[in-house]
């Protein structure tokens, strides 16, 4: 699975059907719609199926919370893990991750628990976990951003000579964004170890990708930034994985960055705001629902015996105790503290905050006093 | 040529520089630009921490299109100091990534209105990323803008953008007004943990005092009292501070003692040395380039009655430039500040001297 690009080769346009290494069947496929990939060992294989069925059924406990009204919003990745979690597992612990608001699944297989991850959604602060222990960017909402960020991080990462690679996600939506455009150009310039993945789950809120682009696909716009571009089956976890793997160690190794485009589908709404049933026929969901991206690992590691009942039954039971410590940690009311709203602003004291501080610790201190005559 | 004001902006500085100046007390005052000073700034900030690193369009070889960069590439070489893709928001975003990396970037809008493809990146990311990330992470990263006009610039080249950066929590907005004070802020701005938004008023640029670099002044966050005076306080900042000077030296004429501050710092706002000066004069007046209605004049009225009603005789006056978009050359001495109009709004407030 080279990923070596020869003088020459990055005119040449990303394939027209998106690379495969398992069809919708889990048969192991071979020949050019590989692309010259090979699939990732049983073991690979395994803890990436382990990683879906656990995001999935963290993805499907907080949908559920967000109908009780426990979470404020939650925008879900259900039907995308593959595309997620093949790219996000392609990197280093000591690798950077960019993610986008859909991206909470990705932030899970980073190791950041539940309620971190959770706390902007829950209303608690914008953004729950440490950035820096999990080398993993406070999520981005504004579309696109985030990217160059990606690329600036890498770009510092390799002056100072450190072999970091920065991934960053992006949406369909997101790749029609000028920063978007500014990201792909100045990392294919400045040859960044930077790894551009967009999760193009065909719409943007309502907006259908043709709506988005002429373009044939998004992929093919890494030809005009010289950069290589891969049009990936996004529901092929071992595709996704491998073809983001050799990107990440192309740029590991000085060979700048790769933009990478996974065919996707969002099975459910945009948030729990959305009303999918205004701009999409329930037939097209019902397709992609039987092009599942964990029953189609499922099928061929049981074909091949790597997953035994024993194992489903552990992986099952281990996305259980996940799903029932997000609850709780749900139920739980958590405790803020309306003062640390004025200690994040300025590293440097500000008069002025100070007094607006102490205003409000005065108000608290009487709203407290007063509640308990 | 150095006129009155400039002695005074100097002695001002060198008094606040005495420590610090003190090891170059042998050497002899030589003309410094504020372009050279800040020249000087960055350099010396490149020379002490190699985080330090500069980029924007034109500022390698070229020396930026004010010469505010020039040399830096040869001295430091194309990994500290280079040229960016021509796209501000591109510019400002990866100094987000850098700056989380550990890297202090230090970027140049080239011009005020250039900078506003980056708006989303200044006021979404450099302005809340502390906040957002609950102190996890902070940017210590300088955006440098050259500001404001009268220095016959085309259409977008003249703005004055500070009123959008200063209402912005979470963002440091410096503008310096003169050589010694450009040198010491931008030195602060880089040496700070806090994103800055570095103002530079083009039409100060070539301006020149007497000076020994590296010099240290007031620190950045205090406003500075550059002329004493006892019947009205003129509050000016980057390039109105001159504006205000030469209508302090006209009133004189008048029979009007009036005292003149320099802001220096947009955000944080200095109230205690503002209140304390229109507590002496009892009448404030700010001036500046930037339009009226929203503009930032009216913080600074506001925030002057706020803390002092009692102690005034009448309303803070404003004087700014049109409601309008910033005018062509041929036409641009007619919107901005006259020393004039400066007197003339002293003058509505029907004066009683004794």
């Amino acid at each position: 699975m080279s990923l070596n690009v020869e003088p020459g080769t990055l005119r040449a346009l990303p394939s027209e059907k998106p690379l495969r290494l398992l069809d919708n069947a889990g048969h192991a496929l071979e020949g050019e719609v590989t692309g010259g990939f090979e699939l990732p060992d049983a073991d690979t294989l395994l803890e990436l199926y382990r990683r879906m069925v656990v995001a999935r059924r963290f993805d499907v406990q907080v949908t559920a919370l967000t109908r009780q009204g426990r979470l404020a919003t939650y925008p879900s990745a259900l039907g995308e893990e593959a595309c997620e979690i093949g790219a996000v597992s392609a990197i280093r612990p000591e690798d950077w991750f960019f993610p986008t608001y859909r991206d909470s699944v990705a932030l899970l297989t980073r190791g950041i628990r539940p309620a971190d991850i959770l706390a902007s959604f829950r209303g608690e602060w914008h953004n729950g976990y440490d950035q820096r222990e999990h080398r993993t960017a406070a999520q981005a909402t504004p579309l696109a951003t985030q990217t160059l960020h990606a690329v600036g991080l890498a770009h510092a990462a390799r002056l100072r000579g450190e072999p970091i690679v920065a991934l960053t996600f992006l949406g369909d939506g997101a790749t029609s964004e000028g920063d978007a455009h500014e990201a792909f150009n100045f990392g294919a310039v400045w040859q960044t170890p930077t790894v551009f993945v967009v999760l193009n789950n065909q719409y943007a809120i309502s907006v259908p990708l043709e709506r988005q682009t002429n373009a044939a696909t998004l992929a093919d716009k890494a030809v005009g930034y010289g950069m290589p571009g891969y049009f990936v089956d996004g529901n092929d976890v071992a595709a996704m994985y491998a073809v983001t793997k050799a990107a990440v160690e192309r740029a590991r190794t000085g060979g700048g960055p790769t933009l990478i485009e996974g065919f996707t589908y969002r099975i459910e709404a945009h948030t729990n705001s959305d009303d999918p049933s205004r701009y999409r026929d329930q037939r097209e969901v019902e397709h992609w629902r039987r092009r599942d991206p964990i029953e189609r690992l499922e099928k061929y590691l049981v074909s091949e015996g790597v997953l035994t009942e024993s194992i489903r039954e552990e992986i099952a039971a281990a996305a259980e105790a996940l799903a029932a410590a997000t609850r709780e940690a749900m139920n739980e009311e958590a405790e803020l503290d309306p003062l640390e709203l004025f200690d994040h602003v300025y590293a440097a004291e500000r008069p002025a905050l100070r007094e607006q501080r102490d205003a409000l610790a005065a108000e608290l201190a009487a709203r407290s006093e007063g509640g308990e005559r | 040529m150095t006129t009155a004001h400039e002695t005074e902006t100097k002695t001002e500085a060198a008094v606040d520089a005495a420590p610090a100046a003190s090891a170059g007390a042998t050497a002899s005052a030589a003309p410094v630009t504020m372009a050279g000073a800040l020249n000087r700034a960055l350099h010396d900030a490149m020379a002490d921490d190699d985080t330090v690193v500069v980029f924007g369009e034109d500022i390698g070889p070229l020396g930026g299109v004010f010469r505010v960069t020039d040399g830096l590439q040869a001295a430091f070489g194309a990994d500290r100091a280079w040229d960016a893709p021509l796209a501000e928001s591109g510019i400002v975003g990866t100094a987000i990534g850098m700056a989380v990396y550990g890297l202090r970037p230090v970027v140049e809008m080239q011009f005020d209105a250039f900078s506003y493809p980056a708006f989303e990146q200044i006021v979404s990311h450099v302005a809340k990323m502390r906040n957002r990330t609950k102190g996890r992470l902070s940017l210590p990263m300088v955006i440098r803008i050259p500001c404001a006009g009268a220095i016959g610039g085309v259409e977008h080249h003249s703005d004055s953008s500070e009123s959008y950066w200063a209402s912005t929590p979470g963002l440091t907005v410096m503008m310096p007004s003169n050589p010694a004070d450009a040198y010491s802020m931008l030195r602060e701005a880089i040496a700070g943990d806090d994103p800055v938004i570095f103002m530079e008023p083009k039409s100060r640029y070539w301006a020149k005092d007497e000076l020994v670099l590296p010099v240290r002044t007031a620190p950045a966050d205090r406003a500075v009292v550059v002329r004493e005076g006892t019947d009205v306080t003129l509050i000016g900042y980057g390039p109105t501070v001159r504006t205000a000077l030469e209508a302090a030296d006209a009133a004189v004429d008048e029979g009007l003692s009036v005292e003149v501050i320099d802001l220096r710092s947009l955000s944080p706002f200095d109230d205690a040395t503002l209140d304390a000066s229109v507590r002496k004069t009892g009448r404030a007046a700010v001036i500046h380039e930037a339009a009226k209605f929203g503009g930032y004049g009216a913080e600074v009225a506001a925030r002057i009655t706020e803390r002092n009603f009692f102690h005034l005789a009448a309303p803070v006056l404003r004087i700014t430039g049109f409601d309008i978009p910033y005018p062509s050359p041929k036409l641009e001495e007619h919107h901005l500040p006259t020393p004039d109009r400066v007197l003339e709004a002293l003058a509505s407030w029907e004066w009683e001297l004794a």
